[in-house]
């Protein structure tokens, strides 16, 4: 097995006397789709939001590929090559789906300072920022705000977005919620893809059985905060301590 | 892509530029070209403004501040150096140090934090800095503020140009002089300013700004420090603010409070923002124009009106000049009402529903 590209140990933060995320360690790799699974409130996002910066841990450690990112602005680490995608559409609204990506483009190529150059006459930021478009299926509304898009496209630009950043670690979080039956397999074949390169790593919390069955690699299960399971699908997903959880049975340390 | 109310907006804003820069020869008083001057200064300050407000969603009550750090910088060097370049030269530097100071600390300590913190912030050290003007009066000239000379080749006595008999020439019924050159000074100091702001907008810097506007979150999410774009913007815009206000210090040989620091600049600001349209620069351009050709011109046409009426019942009355500033209000909400966006971002909308 490659040596893993993002690491968690003992990660634990506190909100007053709550403990949201408690004492998890986790190694993620290479190649592999981990889908984090859990009942509302089991700290899922919280734990995302650790790991990308927009929380900082009460204790424990994020690293990725060895390099402690635990006290790091969002900022820095995205340029660490952490990519982040939201649960609530979370876009640039008034701005086009083209300078939506393009924002995406220039933040990995590190163009954000120059002060001088007409951004519309950079062409390499304006192609790369099309070929993404493509990809994405949205070349089509280029030119419309983001605000003015259907439910469905914003939730792919949001997979665009972050495709755009080129990020080593994906972390999608619920990529098709709200969205229709028809539209969420575009999304989904979007993250197959990236899955199939054997650099990437890829977190993802999603509920839909049928989502984390076509793709997962291994999941792991949140609860009440805590790391409940961890393992082939197969295996956890048969496990008495999973149906307990998503019944409602487990208490508190059933681990 | 253009639409017609950006192509309506643009080609006002070419045509207000085109009556700029021939102001001396079409509107030969003194008084037009004053408010000329005036408007092409407020064009920069008002624009370099809307990097902060519009573009980047700071709202700062500290503009006129730097406007103020830049006059008296060249007035208070101009007047103890005696005219010429290198007080101007060195008064410039020394407002746009002094601002940069100022915005790098203001930036810093509280940049990270909420808008409106950081508003109450600006507008204490605008408070701080106005009262220490009119304090500081051996330095500052106190509330009457600083009187001094231009440069020689601003003198109206300077001769550009003469012909053979050692007299001005006229140009059009205008004399070459050094008030002329006094206004093209001004006039291309300004479009210089102008022009550097459209580069910084159209950047790729000034697509960071818009994000951080639009969702500051995921702008940092993707990789951007939005602190330091912050700070960035601010201290850009209060060198602007700063170089505006030396150029404006050079026109009117005269600073005080009244012309460079007080609060009632700072609303005509954020009123002339308001009404060209937030988040554009042709918005900047509209506003400044439409609200200081009002300032100047609303009582005369109201005097005018007013006189026009007589006889009839209570129209003189509500027409009467001194009333304009009631008459500007009410202008102010109807723009406000019908242009919600301000001028130039509702007429820009237009096209784009359409």
């Amino acid at each position: 097995m490659p040596s893993p590209s993002l690491v968690t140990k003992d990660l634990t933060i506190r909100f007053g006397g709550h403990v949201a995320v408690n004492n998890v360690s986790c190694a993620f790799h290479p190649g592999e789709l981990t889908v984090i699974v859990g009942p509302n409130g089991a700290g899922k996002t919280t734990y995302f939001n650790l790991i990308s910066g927009q929380l900082t841990a009460s204790s424990g450690s994020v690293l990725k590929d060895g390099t402690d990112i635990t006290r790091m602005s969002p900022s820095a680490r995205a340029h660490h090559g952490l990519g982040r995608a939201f649960q609530l559409t979370n876009l640039f609204p008034q701005l086009t789906v083209l300078e939506n990506i393009r924002l995406a483009v220039q933040a990995r190529s590190g163009d954000g300072w120059r002060m001088f150059r007409p951004v519309a006459r950079m062409r390499a930021l304006t192609q790369k920022a099309e070929h993404y478009l493509e990809a994405t299926r949205l070349s089509g509304v280029a030119h419309q705000t983001a605000a003015n898009l259907p439910h469905g496209d914003q939730r792919k630009l949001e997979v665009a977005l972050l495709m755009a950043m080129e990020p080593d670690i994906y972390m999608f979080d619920e990529p098709t919620a709200g969205m229709s039956l028809d539209h969420a397999p575009d999304v989904l074949d979007l993250i197959a893809k990236i899955k199939a390169d054997p650099t990437k790593t890829v977190l993802l919390v999603e509920h839909k059985m049928d989502v984390v069955r076509a793709l997962a690699d291994r999941i792991i299960v949140l609860h009440n905060g805590e790391l409940l399971a961890d393992g082939d699908p197969a295996e956890v997903m048969s496990s008495r301590i999973v149906r307990d959880v998503y019944l409602g049975t487990a208490t508190e340390g059933a681990a | 892509m253009q639409n017609t109310g950006t192509l309506i907006v643009k080609t006002s804003v070419i045509l207000i530029f085109a009556l700029l820069l021939f102001a001396p020869f079409l509107f030969q008083d003194v008084r037009s070209l004053e408010v000329a001057a005036r408007i092409c200064i407020f064009i920069v300050l008002v624009a370099s403004f809307d990097l902060l407000i519009g573009y980047t969603g700071i709202v700062s009550f500290a503009h006129t501040m730097f406007f103020g750090f830049g006059a008296y910088g060249a007035a208070i060097l101009l007047k103890t150096m005696g005219p010429g370049w290198t007080p101007v030269i060195l008064g410039a530097l020394a407002g746009v140090g002094v601002s940069l100071v100022f915005a790098i600390a203001i930036g810093l300590l509280s940049l990270r934090v909420k808008a409106i913190f950081f508003a109450m912030i600006t507008l204490a050290a605008a408070s701080v800095v106005l009262v220490l003007a009119s304090q500081l009066s051996q330095i500052t000239g106190g509330e009457d503020g600083i009187i001094y000379k231009a440069p020689d080749l601003f003198k109206p006595a300077t001769k550009l140009l003469t012909d053979a008999d050692g007299k001005v020439v006229r140009l059009w019924g205008v004399r070459l002089n050094g008030k002329l050159a006094a206004y093209y000074f001004v006039f291309f100091c300004a479009l210089a300013l102008f022009l550097v702001m459209l580069r910084f907008v159209g950047s790729p810097f000034g697509t960071v700004l818009k994000a951080i506007r639009e969702n500051e979150a995921r702008a940092e999410a993707i990789g951007y420090r939005v602190v330091a774009y912050r700070t960035a913007v601010f201290c850009l815009s209060a060198t602007i603010a700063s170089l505006a206000g030396t150029v404006y210090a050079v026109w009117l040989k005269y600073t005080g409070p009244d012309t460079a620091l007080s609060f009632a600049i700072m609303i005509d600001i954020l009123l002339m923002v308001v009404i060209g349209g937030m988040g554009t620069m042709w918005g900047a351009v509209i506003g400044a124009v439409l609200m200081i050709l009002a300032q100047y011109y609303l009582r005369d046409l109201m005097g005018a009106a007013s006189e026009a009426m007589t006889g009839i019942p209570l129209l003189p009355e509500l027409l009467a000049p001194d009333r304009w500033l009631f008459w500007l209000g009410i202008i102010f909400i109807l723009l406000v009402y019908f242009f919600p966006k301000g001028i130039a971002g509702t007429a820009m909308a237009w096209g784009e529903k359409a």
